[in-house]
C-alpha cells in the first residue's frame, strides 16, 4: 500500500512533515515498511483541509491529519482495513462523511493534465516521474519530429499562455525560432507569481519540477537554445528546493546537459531568484531583473525574441504554459484541442480564495461556468452567506458578479466581461465584502508595486487611490466619481507597460457593476457591507441607556457625554469609531449604522 | 544513478518504473479494472488473509495482470475465511471462500485469465442498498 502525504507548502505549514515522520514510525513499529510506504508528494489542491493523507489503493482521502493520528491509521486502516471515520472529508452539502476521493464533488469536475502528477508522485524522485512518463515527450521530440514540427503541433493544440495574457504558445515559440538563427537564444520560464491570492505556479514547481525542465528543453530544442533560466522568487523556498533537486537529477541521468539522449542535443537549466516585485513578472522586467539591473518594463518592440536576456533572443512563457507541453506532445494537438472551449483550448488551474468552503487549487477545462467552479467545485459560500462577486486576474483584472455567474470561463468571455483570466487567482466575496473596498486594496497594492517608471501609474494610481480612501472615509463627492473614471481610463490608455495599463481594471469593472455602491457612499455616507470604518455611527439608544458611564469613561477621545442615571450621547464630530464603547455597554444600548 | 543514453533506454526504465507506481495508477482507473477485495478483519487475518493479500498482488504482478487488490472488512463469512470477492468488470462480484496461496493461482488461472467457474464460490447472501 502507498499513504501519500502532502508535502506541499500549504500542508506543510499545517503540519504535514511531523505527520510523515509519525507515519515512518508507526510502520516500523509495526514491521509493515514492507506492505506499505510513505510518499510525500506535491500539492492535492485541497488545502483548506491539510495536513491531506490519501491511502491507495483504496483512495481513502484523510483530511486535517495530526501526528497524533498516524498510530491509529496506521492499526486500524493499514492493519485491519477500516477507515479511520473521524478524519473522512464530511461533504458541507450532505453532511456525510465522503469515504474517497473519487465521491468528491472537488475532485468530480476537475480535469487535471498540468496538475497531472500533483498529489500523484514524489516530486524529489526521477524515476517516479519517468514512470509517468517524464521526458517521454522530450525524446519523441528529438528522435522523431524536427523543431518545426513540435512548434506546428503546439500551434495546432490551441495552446495559449497561461500567464494571463493567453498569447498562442505555438507562434511565440516560432518567432522565437525564426529569429537570428543561429545565434545564441535563451528560454526563460516566469515563475515570479504575484498577485495576492495566488499559487497555482508555486503548486506546480513543488508537485512536478520535472515537466516543467523537459518543457524547457522541448522549448529550446524548437527555437535553438541550449540554455534555459527559471526566473522563481525567493519566497518559494520549497520550490527552489524541489526544483534544485530535479534539475541535479536530471543532470545524472544525462536528461540535462551536454548530449541528452546520445541525440546530440544540450541543454542546460539555471535558476535566478526574484526578490518578489510585482512587476518582474512582466517579461521585460523580469529579463532586466535577470542581468542584474533594475526590474523595470521597457517598451515593446523590441521583443525578447528579438532581443531578450543579454540582447540575445528569449522565449519567455510562464509555468503552467509549459507545463501542458509534455502532454500535447505525448498524446496529441487534437486530444488536447478536444477539451475547452472554442477559442481557449485544454484546462486552466485555479487558486480558489476568499469566502468558499473549499479554498484550494483547482483544474477545470475551459469554458465550464463560475457557478460550477464556486457552487460544485468550491462548495459554496462560507457560512451560507450570500455569493456577491468574484475578483479574477489579480490586481489587473476586474470583478465578476451575480449576472456572470453562468459565463463560461475562457481567455475572451472573461475579457467580454470586464475581467481577465490572469494567472488564475480566484476571490470569492460575499455580502459583507465592501466593493469600494475592494477596489481600494487592489489599487493599494498596485502603488505599492509600481516600479515608477512612467507617470500614468506611478501618479495616477496614487491619485486613484486617493480619491477612492476620501469616498471611503465618507468625504467623497460626485465629481470624484467622474474624476476616478476618467482618470482609470486615462491610465489604461498611457502606461507603459501590461501591469500599469490595467491596473485601474479593478477600479472600473467595480464602478460598471456596483456602480450603486460607489454612489451610496458618496451620497448617503453609507457603506451597506459595514466595511468603511469611517462610515459606521456608532449610536447610543436613550431607551437601554442606563446611564452607567461605563462606555463614557473608556472612551479614549472623550467624545461620549451624559450625567450618571441619565442616557449618555456620542459626539461623532469626535468619535474615532474605535468600537470601545460597543464593546463596554453591558445592555445593548450602543448600535452600529 | 547510472546514465541514460539514449531514447531506448528511456523507454525502458519507464517500463521498470511503470510497476512501481502500477498500484497508484489502477486507484486512479479503479472502474475498468478487474478488483479483488480481501476480507481483512480478525477472523480474515487469523486465516491468512495477509498472506492471501501478498500472494495475488505479486501473483497478478508478476503476470502483468492489471488490477487493483483492496483490503476490505469482515464480509460476514467466518467459516470459509481468507474470503475475497472479484470483480470482472461488465460482471457481477462473486465471492470465494477459503482461499490460500494455492487457490488464490487457482482463481487467477481459471477464474480471472479463462473465465472459468472454480470451486469455493460462495452464495450471496446480501443486498447492497
Amino acid at each position: 500500500m502507498h499513504i501519500l502525504v502532502c508535502g506541499g507548502t500549504g500542508c506543510s505549514a499545517s503540519g504535514s512533515r511531523e505527520v510523515i515522520a509519525q507515519l515512518n514510525k508507526e510502520l516500523e513499529a509495526h514491521n509493515l515498511t514492507d506492505f506499505a510506504r510513505v510518499v510525500v508528494t506535491g500539492c492535492f489542491g485541497f488545502c483548506e483541509r491539510g495536513p491531506i493523507v490519501k491511502i491507495i489503493p483504496d483512495n481513502t482521502f484523510y483530511t486535517k491529519v495530526k501526528p497524533e493520528d498516524a498510530k491509529e491509521i496506521v492499526e486500524e486502516h493499514i492493519i485491519k482495513g477500516r477507515k479511520v471515520q473521524r478524519l473522512l472529508y464530511v461533504a458541507p452539502d450532505t453532511n456525510k462523511s465522503v469515504s474517497d476521493s473519487k465521491h468528491m464533488e472537488f475532485y468530480k469536475k476537475q480535469v487535471r493534465i498540468a496538475l497531472r502528477n500533483c498529489g500523484f508522485i514524489d516530486p524529489e524522485n526521477i524515476d517516479e516521474s519517468i514512470a509517468r512518463d517524464g521526458y517521454a515527450a522530450l525524446g519523441k521530440c528529438l528522435f522523431e519530429m524536427t523543431p518545426q514540427q513540435v512548434i506546428e503541433e503546439i500551434k495546432k493544440s490551441g495552446l495559449r499562455g497561461r500567464g494571463g495574457g493567453g498569447f498562442p504558445t505555438g507562434l511565440k515559440w516560432e518567432i522565437a525560432s525564426k529569429s537570428r538563427v543561429g545565434e545564441k537564444k535563451y528560454v526563460v520560464c516566469n515563475a515570479d507569481e504575484g498577485d495576492p491570492g495566488a499559487f497555482m505556479d508555486r503548486s506546480l514547481l513543488e508537485g512536478d519540477p520535472h515537466s516543467i525542465l523537459e518543457a524547457m528543453a522541448i522549448c529550446g530544442y524548437c527555437i535553438g537554445s541550449d540554455h534555459g533560466l527559471i526566473y522563481i522568487r525567493a519566497e518559494y523556498p520549497l520550490a527552489i528546493h524541489r526544483l534544485q533537486v530535479a534539475i541535479k537529477q536530471a543532470e545524472e541521468v544525462g536528461l540535462l546537459g551536454q548530449d541528452i539522449l546520445g541525440s546530440g542535443f544540450n541543454f542546460t537549466i539555471e535558476l535566478r531568484y526574484g526578490a518578489g516585485a510585482f512587476v518582474c513578472g512582466e517579461e521585460t522586467a523580469l529579463i532586466h531583473s535577470m542581468e542584474g539591473h533594475r526590474g523595470e518594463p521597457t517598451f515593446k518592440p523590441p521583443f525578447p525574441a528579438q532581443s531578450g536576456y543579454l540582447k540575445q533572443p528569449t522565449n519567455v512563457n510562464n509555468v503552467e504554459t509549459f507545463a501542458n507541453i509534455p502532454v500535447i506532445i505525448n498524446k496529441g494537438a487534437d486530444w488536447f484541442a478536444s477539451i475547452g472551449s472554442e477559442k481557449s483550448k485544454g484546462t486552466k488551474v485555479f487558486a480558489l480564495a476568499g469566502k468558499i468552503n473549499n479554498v484550494g487549487l483547482i483544474e477545470v477545462p475551459m469554458g465550464i461556468t463560475l457557478r460550477e467552479i464556486i457552487y460544485e467545485i468550491g462548495g459554496g459560500i462560507k457560512g451560507g452567506k450570500k455569493f456577491k462577486a468574484v475578483q479574477t486576474g489579480g490586481p489587473s483584472g476586474g470583478c465578476l458578479t451575480e449576472k456572470h455567474l453562468d459565463t463560461p470561463v475562457d481567455y475572451d468571455t472573461l475579457i467580454a466581461a470586464g475581467s481577465m483570466m490572469g494567472s488564475g487567482g480566484m476571490i470569492v466575496m460575499d455580502e459583507d465584502d465592501c466593493m469600494v473596498s475592494i477596489a481600494k486594496f487592489y489599487l493599494g497594492f498596485t502603488v505599492e508595486e509600481s516600479c515608477g517608471k512612467c507617470t500614468p501609474c506611478r501618479v495616477g494610481n496614487k491619485r486613484l487611490l486617493e480619491i477612492l480612501t476620501k469616498i471611503t472615509e465618507g468625504k467623497g463627492t460626485m465629481q470624484d466619481l467622474d474624476d476616478l473614471r476618467n482618470l482609470a481610463t486615462v491610465i489604461k490608455d498611457t502606461a507603459l507597460c501590461g501591469l500599469g495599463q490595467t491596473s485601474p481594471n479593478p477600479v472600473l469593472s467595480t464602478m460598471s457593476n456596483f456602480w450603486d455602491e460607489y454612489v451610496e457612499h458618496v451620497t448617503e455616507k453609507k457603506c451597506r457591507a459595514g466595511q468603511c470604518k469611517a462610515l459606521k455611527q456608532y449610536i447610543i439608544d436613550p431607551a437601554l441607556c442606563k446611564g452607567c458611564t461605563a462606555c463614557a469613561r473608556a472612551c479614549p477621545v472623550s467624545a461620549i457625554s451624559g450625567t450618571v442615571k441619565n442616557p449618555h450621547v456620542i459626539d461623532q464630530s469626535k468619535c474615532i469609531k474605535c468600537g470601545t464603547c460597543y464593546e463596554k455597554c453591558k445592555f445593548g444600548a450602543i448600535s452600529i449604522k | 544513478m547510472d546514465k541514460i543514453r539514449n531514447l531506448a533506454e528511456l523507454r525502458k526504465l519507464k517500463s521498470n518504473m511503470v510497476d512501481k507506481l502500477q498500484l497508484r495508477e489502477n486507484s486512479d482507473s479503479s472502474e475498468a479494472i478487474i478488483q479483488i477485495k480481501v476480507g481483512m478483519a480478525t477472523s480474515g487475518i487469523a486465516s491468512g488473509a495477509k498472506e492471501t493479500m501478498s500472494h495475488l498482488i505479486e501473483e497478478l504482478d508478476r503476470r502483468k495482470i492489471k488490477a487493483l487488490v483492496l483490503q476490505v472488512g469482515d464480509m460476514g463469512y467466518s467459516h470459509a475465511e481468507p474470503t475475497i470477492e472479484v470483480t470482472i468488470p461488465g460482471k457481477d462480484p462473486v465471492v470465494f471462500g477459503k482461499v490460500d496461496t494455492a487457490k488464490a493461482d487457482e482463481i487467477i488461472e481459471k477464474y480471472i485469465v479463462n473465465g472459468e467457474l472454480v470451486e469455493g464460490i460462495l452464495p450471496a447472501n446480501y443486498r447492497s442498498i
